[in-house]
């Protein structure tokens, strides 16, 4: 029974690490930039969100209405600018461009609030009580509800991405840049889209996880973006499914490290990761290159 | 004589050292089926890829219905008009043929040209507009990325190497169908490795060797031992064997 609910608890977490995935899975996806700062920016939402509650008082759940617009809008910005020219000198600048990001966000954090943790108190609301299943197993409200927005967001994800016109051209610049160009499209515009779309997601991971447990400045890096790259390499690259199965994996490893030994619980979730990078690098979902 | 739609002065492009283009300049002129033959190397394909935007020269321009727009950026030159079907045909391959045409048709300008029409033109591509394009032929592939081109209602099509890995048959059924499609009233910039082929649609044409223009032309005017000297850049007599060029493939086409 304690296995069970081992492997309950590790699906739920894995729909946290999806939602925190997602963004990172898109934006590699289109733009092919690995987005180091993508913890950060979770964490930078997380803090946005703090600030909103704490000055509009709207509860904690409704937050995202405002945080999510506001991250992305960033996206979109940060896009344009300082990605984009990164971009335009070649992908490997992007990756120190946006690990310089991390740095600067992480010690503006530092700077301007501070170290402390801090946590997006739920209050006493229906999302902080639990459920049993028998005697051993018990399911948090606020896991059960972060996996189903990771599964909602996720199928809102795919669907616009192959239904609406802008998803279209987000798979059109993907796969051909210069082609979608001669057909009229600014894929400058398309990836400040799909920025925005990824910094939107961004914003919902990090009140999510802020919700789900503390964050500092430095949650974002040690955390998150731990996380989401194991989640992203496990399931496969630029699969949205496979994001939700990398997830699930790395929590339910995880939680089963944990139930051998409590110290083994992140060592797990490394181990899987090694394991798939070893036999099968493309991700569980992944074509082969 | 009327304004060119299209026209390039002097124009001087470079690949990092090597200079591709060297001073050429053409005129387009509304409905006209402009041919540039050449063989490999010759910078034909820079000369189209410049002309769409995708790279810059070194100097000279390119003007558009009066307008000087060797500045302007390849998205905003296709919606102005000017459309390019690039070499190797460049389908989008994670999206469907239908989806393919719905890119191209983004940003259409109002015209004749819509995804209905196209699937009229190529009566089988219907059928499978929900396949991806990979599970097409090579030549199934190139009328996908001429319907891509029509349905953004170019004023100038630019087509680079058509024929271009297809065999000699599709090439001829391919070229079969551009009468019908100049029909909607477009103005044709082709690059062609496939003398044959160019001269038979041809209104004008343009013969480029390393970078230089060697001849130009009405193709009635030309004689065939006019455009192989060209061709090959030789002074005198063609070289023995050079009557492939007339018979639909070139030695470098079959070498591709």
């Amino acid at each position: 029974m304690v296995w069970v609910n081992a492997i309950i608890q590790g699906i739920l977490t894995g729909g946290l690490y999806a939602l925190f995935a997602c963004g990172l899975s898109l934006m590699f996806g289109v733009m092919k930039v690995v987005n180091l700062a993508h913890g950060d920016l979770a964490i930078v939402g997380a803090y946005i969100a703090l600030g909103v509650i704490t000055i509009t008082h709207i509860p904690v759940l409704w937050s995202f209405v405002i945080v999510v617009p506001i991250m992305a809008v960033l996206g979109y910005a940060l896009q344009r600018t300082v990605i984009q020219a990164a971009l335009d000198r070649s992908v490997l600048t992007t990756l120190l461009v946006t690990f310089g990001l991390s740095v600067v966000i992480e010690n503006a954090l530092l700077q301007f609030i501070n170290a402390n943790s801090h946590a997006l108190g739920v209050g006493n609301s229906i999302i902080t009580g639990s459920f049993s299943i028998g005697s051993q197993i018990q399911i948090a409200y606020l896991l059960v509800l972060i996996f189903a927005v990771a599964v909602v967001v996720l199928l809102g994800l795919q669907y616009f991405l192959s239904a609406s016109r802008y998803g279209r051209m987000i798979r059109a610049v993907a796969d051909d840049r210069e082609a979608a160009q001669l057909s009229g499209v600014d894929y400058r515009h398309v990836f400040g889209i799909a920025a925005a779309i990824a910094f939107g997601t961004v914003a919902l991971s990090g009140i999510a996880y802020g919700m789900y447990s503390q964050f500092a400045p430095t949650t974002g890096t040690d955390t998150i973006l731990l996380f989401a790259f194991a989640a992203v390499v496990i399931g496969g690259l630029g699969s949205l499914w496979g994001t939700l199965l990398g997830g699930v994996i790395l929590g339910v490893a995880q939680q089963i490290g944990a139930q051998i030994n409590i110290s083994y619980e992140v060592l797990a979730g490394y181990i899987v990761l090694l394991a798939v990078l070893v036999l099968r690098p493309q991700g569980l979902t992944g074509r082969r290159a | 004589m009327s304004e060119p739609l299209l026209e390039v002065r002097e124009l001087t492009v470079h690949h990092g050292q090597l200079r591709a283009l060297d001073q050429v300049s053409l005129r387009v002129l509304p409905g006209e089926v402009y041919a540039i033959i050449g063989a490999n190397g010759a910078g034909k394909s820079t000369l189209l890829r410049t002309i769409a935007g995708l790279h810059q020269p070194t100097s000279g321009s390119v003007w558009y219905d009066g307008k000087d727009v060797t500045r302007v950026r390849t998205e905003r030159r296709a919606t102005q008009g000017i459309v390019m079907v690039p070499e190797g045909r460049r389908l989008f391959g994670s999206l469907s043929v239908q989806e393919n045409l719905q890119v191209g048709a983004s940003y259409a300008r109002p015209g004749p040209w819509n995804i209905e029409r196209v699937y009229e033109t190529f009566e089988w591509m219907k059928d499978r507009r929900s396949q991806l394009t990979a599970q097409l032929s090579g030549g199934e592939q190139q009328a996908v990325a001429i319907g891509r081109a029509l349905v953004a209602n170019p004023r100038v099509l630019l087509l680079d190497e058509l024929s271009l890995g297809l065999a000699p048959v599709v090439v001829q059924r391919i070229y079969a169908m551009l009468p019908q499609i100049l029909a909607s009233g477009l103005t044709v910039l082709l690059v062609e490795q496939d003398v044959s082929q160019a001269l038979r649609v041809a209104s004008h044409l343009q013969c480029l060797l390393e970078g230089h223009t060697t001849l130009e032309g009405k193709p009635a005017d030309v004689t065939p031992q006019q455009v192989e000297a060209a061709y090959f850049g030789l002074e005198s007599s063609a070289p023995e064997g050079s009557t492939s060029l007339w018979s639909g493939s070139t030695p470098s086409s079959r070498a591709s």
